[in-house]
């Protein structure tokens, strides 16, 4: 980095980004490093593509689903024929955590944070009527990531449509899950296991499909900066490399498919200059540690959620400005596919005026604010291009510290990263109550008839969970029950062995009717669960 | 983390935070924690997915004055009633319970009736959460 960026001395006054870098009152040319290279070109500053949103825009990949999947299937057609271009699935926690709906810590939370998808017939269920070779769907999963994905396949093979024909994402990012979302299984080395086990089989066999979408929304919306968001996601974003290339994947092939995704959040500057130089970063990292030059294998891919934990429940209407904001970002910064959160989602499964007007938002930047005409219009700007140095150099730092400590994995089989995120979270709020941090509606220009007015409410059909659970004993009825012992005691026989893929068998487990919660017990017997760190 | 301005009002109590059900949202479980124990309280933390009858036994086992509940799932209310009917199927009915979370308003009356004493979401101040506990466990 340049010389002048040290010369600022430091001063508690000075007016300072949410990550704490200090902001000049006017940048200037001496603000910044020099940075010549194009949009398209590494180490890809200024976008992935020389033609940024000219030759494609953005996806526009709102996420739902609730209930069962009837009614998410209903909610998917709704999306799909107000021109959104992209399903994004919302699974509900027994199917995240491995349980079967009938299970009994799973009762209470059947359907209520997303659909229940326990085997292979709820699947064909929810994509009824659905071209899967037409839509891409984008699916938030995790611990049960290897197994909704060969459900995913099976569902393809019943309804005809080729494996190569897949276009679309699981989440399959166990890392983050331990820091910060909580939808752990296994211990950490057996899932790392099934992870590479997933993008190498997607590698070969649905080679549009994107086998993992590293994470840093969770992390971020937890508690932590801009640049821990960044940095945090691409040191797993490494671990996950490493761990590819120790199952003898090649770099140059697998990381053409690794894909990420972040929150936005709402100082916009920051927001934009996070995904400049996360994407600069990744790809500089790429070339030094592996020695990659593929440009394709080195482009910085991102998928961003609008919304989350900036948004409030006091004065919900002023969410839809926020969300606003961020998407100006989330374009600014270049990202491929937007996810705009409804302005009730700070409290309630979204209304469909909620989702629809969310959708909207997205489609008026889009098509009448202009922002996507020019390629990076921000670059260049010597604010941005300092902010971008800035927070490329504070990215590398907090990476350092991860490396010092003994590296992402021990950093979370310890707590040392949830710890440090629980105390950026309580740091986060005390701001918020003290007012140094203003959020309108909640600590200024607040109203006495506060939460009075949020529009209509979502209410979820009660009977939802018991139609779940019916369908799932008829189909335990009606399926081969010696086909189902049949094929997860494959499964486990696999799982013997660390270097045998057990992708080809959970397909088979899918297409038998296995259930989620089947697989994961017996997979389960042979791995444990992972000790969850309390300390706080 | 000493020093803070809710001083030390509780000192001398033993509380219990708690995730009950599949939800992985523990960030305002541990600020909550945090905070009580800038508070002066003994805080006991159970990390996640435990179930009702887990937490009971943990409740009377640690001798704790509150049980808090953390649910963002909207599972709030069967996790509320089977708490309380755990607590209550190992005599220890009188542990008072604190709810936080997402916990939608029309839902309040309802768990109020429940049996628990305080609902708080994450926009509530601190202090104020701090205070409210203090006082009812007075």
């Amino acid at each position: 980095m340049t010389a002048s960026l040290k010369q600022a001395a430091p001063h508690e006054d000075l007016p300072r980004t949410p990550s704490g870098i200090e902001l000049p009152v006017v940048a200037t040319a001496k603000d910044h490093g020099v940075d010549d290279s194009l949009p398209g070109e590494y180490p890809f500053t200024r976008g992935i593509f020389p033609d940024g949103f000219r030759g494609r825009l953005w996806t526009m990949r709102q996420y739902a689903g609730f209930g069962s999947a009837e009614d998410s299937n209903e909610r998917y057609k709704f999306l799909l024929k107000h021109g959104q271009t992209g399903l994004s699935v919302a699974l509900d926690l027994p199917t995240q955590c491995g349980y079967d709906p009938d299970d009994g810590i799973a009762r209470p939370e059947v359907g209520k944070v997303g659909v229940s998808l326990s085997n292979l017939s709820e699947m064909e269920i929810l994509f009824d009527g659905i071209d899967l070779s037409k839509i891409s769907t984008s699916f938030t999963i995790n611990g049960t990531a290897a197994i909704i994905y060969a459900m995913y396949i099976a569902c393809a093979d019943k309804k005809g449509v080729p494996r190569a024909k897949l276009t679309g994402t699981i989440q399959n990012d166990i890392l983050k899950e331990y820091v910060a979302r909580g939808t752990w299984i296994f211990p950490v080395r057996p899932s790392m296991r099934l992870i590479a086990d997933s993008i190498l089989y997607a590698n070969d066999v649905t080679p549009r499909f994107n086998p993992i979408s590293i994470a840093g929304a969770h992390v971020r919306d937890a508690g932590s900066t801009a640049v821990e968001e960044m940095a945090y996601t691409l040191a797993n974003g490494l671990a996950y490399v490493d761990e590819l290339i120790s199952r003898g994947g090649d770099v140059a092939k697998f990381a053409k498919r690794l894909s990420f995704f972040f929150y936005v959040h709402m100082d916009f500057f920051e927001e934009v200059c996070k995904f400049r130089a996360g994407r600069r970063l990744w790809a500089r990292l790429l070339q030094e540690r592996y020695g990659v030059t593929d440009d394709k294998a080195l482009m910085f891919r991102f998928g961003v959620v609008c919304g989350g934990s900036s948004l409030t429940a006091a004065q919900p209407f002023n969410n839809v400005v926020r969300v606003a904001t961020e998407t100006m970002a989330a374009v600014l910064g270049g990202a491929q596919s937007i996810f705009t959160a409804a302005y009730d989602e700070a409290f309630q499964i979204p209304t469909e005026f909620a989702a629809e007007l969310a959708l909207r938002t997205q489609q008026v930047v889009a098509y009448e604010s202009g922002i996507a005409n020019s390629v990076d219009p921000l670059g260049g700007s010597h604010l941005v291009e300092f902010l971008t140095d800035r927070m490329e150099e504070e990215m590398r730092r907090v990476m350092d510290e991860i490396d010092a400590y003994g590296g992402v994995t021990k950093a979370i089989e310890d707590g040392w990263m949830q710890s440090r995120i629980a105390e950026r979270a309580l740091e986060r709020k005390k701001n918020v109550d003290s007012g140094k941090t203003v959020v309108v509606g909640v600590n200024a220009f607040t109203k006495s008839d506060e939460g009075a007015s949020t529009g209509e409410t979502f209410q979820l059909d009660p009977g939802a969970a018991k139609r779940v659970i019916d369908k799932l004993e008829a189909v335990r009825a009606r399926r081969n029950n010696a086909a189902v012992e049949r094929e997860l005691d494959r499964l486990a026989q696999a799982a013997e062995n660390d270097r045998e893929n057990l992708m080809p068998y959970l397909v088979d487990c899918a297409h038998a009717y296995v259930t989620v919660g089947e697989m994961v017990e017996r997979l389960k017997r042979r791995w444990g669960n992972f000790q969850e760190p309390i300390g706080i | 983390m000493t020093g803070t301005s809710e001083g030390a009002v509780l000192k001398g109590k033993r509380i219990l935070i708690a995730k009950p059900g599949l939800d992985g949202h523990d960030v305002g479980a541990k600020v909550i924690a945090l905070a009580l124990r800038d508070a002066g309280a003994e805080v006991i933390y159970t990390g996640l997915r435990k179930t009702p009858d887990y937490i009971a036994r943990i409740a009377v086992d640690e001798d704790v004055d509150a049980v808090g509940l953390s649910v963002l799932s909207g599972s709030h209310r069967d996790l509320v009633e089977q708490t309380r009917a755990s607590l209550e199927a190992i005599e220890a009915g009188d542990i008072p319970i604190f709810l936080g979370g997402t916990i939608p308003a029309e839902d309040w009356p309802e768990l109020y009736a429940l049996g628990v004493k305080r609902i708080y979401t994450s926009e509530m101040p601190l202090g104020d959460v701090i205070a409210s506990i203090a006082e009812t466990l007075k």
